[in-house]
């Protein structure tokens, strides 16, 4: 059971070597000629002025909070969509079909009367 | 099967030492991307332990959701980072070891005298799997499952309603 799982492993490690191995590579390998405008966090761009540490804007938040409600949304999802094809095989399919629409469709309530409230909207 | 004990020190090693980053880091973003690290590790444990479910959920919800709420909050309370210490009292350092290393024999003692099983249990890969939890959910606890998106409806508009700039 577990064998299964190895590909996976190698993948990640081949992924975090990969991405390890490269930026080490362009550190030994690559010229260095450093000066005072390019070490500047943003080069050729604005001087960074004061702490980073300021107060945001609610809407940054509200998005967060958004992400988390549809993230668990998918952890509903992720059994169904695993599980769809014993569905069919039972004959189930289109009652749970029906069961999945209603779920998004409150969920999708939610969404609406965020958009609608203006809770996405920066601009205002 | 050797690789599966190889998987689970390998993976436990590296989520203790996640966990003894986020304790040391003095910036609490960083605190944050050590946790990560560590939930990371933790969900891979899972997998070595055949409860494929909870490893993906692991990730999806506490590397994904727990984590943006941490970050928010950290954000929220503008938290600098903490002044570096002056110096470390290695005495206390080396003696939270020595106990860790004593507490580990004692409880691997205790373990072999009650005849524990060391590695994992092969029989939660049948009631644990994503396929069994799908067909469990949507068919006899369907009516649960919308219940929960009334739940979650309820905290979208509740969300919006605390943000909002003003009450007319």
């Amino acid at each position: 059971m577990f064998g299964d799982f190895i590909p996976l492993f190698i993948m990640i490690a081949l992924a975090t070597g990969l991405a390890l191995t490269l930026l080490k590579a362009a550190e030994i390998i690559g010229p260095k000629r450093p000066n005072r405008i390019k070490r500047t966090p943003y080069e050729s761009g604005m001087d960074p002025i004061g702490s980073a540490r300021e107060r945001y804007s609610v809407k940054f938040y509200l998005v967060a909070m958004i992400f988390i409600v549809f993230d668990v949304e998918v952890v509903f999802m992720y059994p169904w969509a695993v599980s769809f094809h014993d569905f069919i095989e039972g004959g189930a399919a289109f009652g749970v079909m029906v069961v999945v629409t209603i779920f998004t469709v409150i969920l999708l309530i939610g969404l609406v009367y965020d958009i609608k409230k203006g809770g996405l909207d920066f601009e205002q | 099967m050797a690789a599966a004990p190889f998987m689970f020190f390998l993976l436990a090693t590296v989520s203790v030492v996640a966990a003894i980053g986020m304790l040391v880091a003095r910036s609490p973003v960083y605190s944050a991307l050590w946790l990560v690290l560590n939930l990371f590790c933790v969900a891979g444990l899972y997998l070595t332990m055949n409860a494929t479910f909870i490893g993906v959920i692991q990730i999806l919800v506490y590397a994904g959701a727990i984590m943006v709420l941490f970050l928010f909050v950290i954000m929220l309370l503008n938290l600098d980072a903490l002044p570096q210490l002056e110096e470390i009292d290695w005495g206390m350092v080396a003696g939270f070891v020595l106990g860790v290393v004593v507490l580990s024999q004692l409880l691997y003692v205790i373990a072999s005298g009650f005849d524990l099983p060391m590695e994992a249990m092969g029989a939660s890969a049948e009631t644990g799997s994503a396929e069994s939890l799908g067909i469990a959910l949507y068919t006899r606890y369907a009516l649960h499952v919308e219940v929960a998106a009334v739940l979650l409806l309820a905290a979208t508009v509740g969300a919006v309603m605390l943000a909002q700039k003003r009450f007319e």
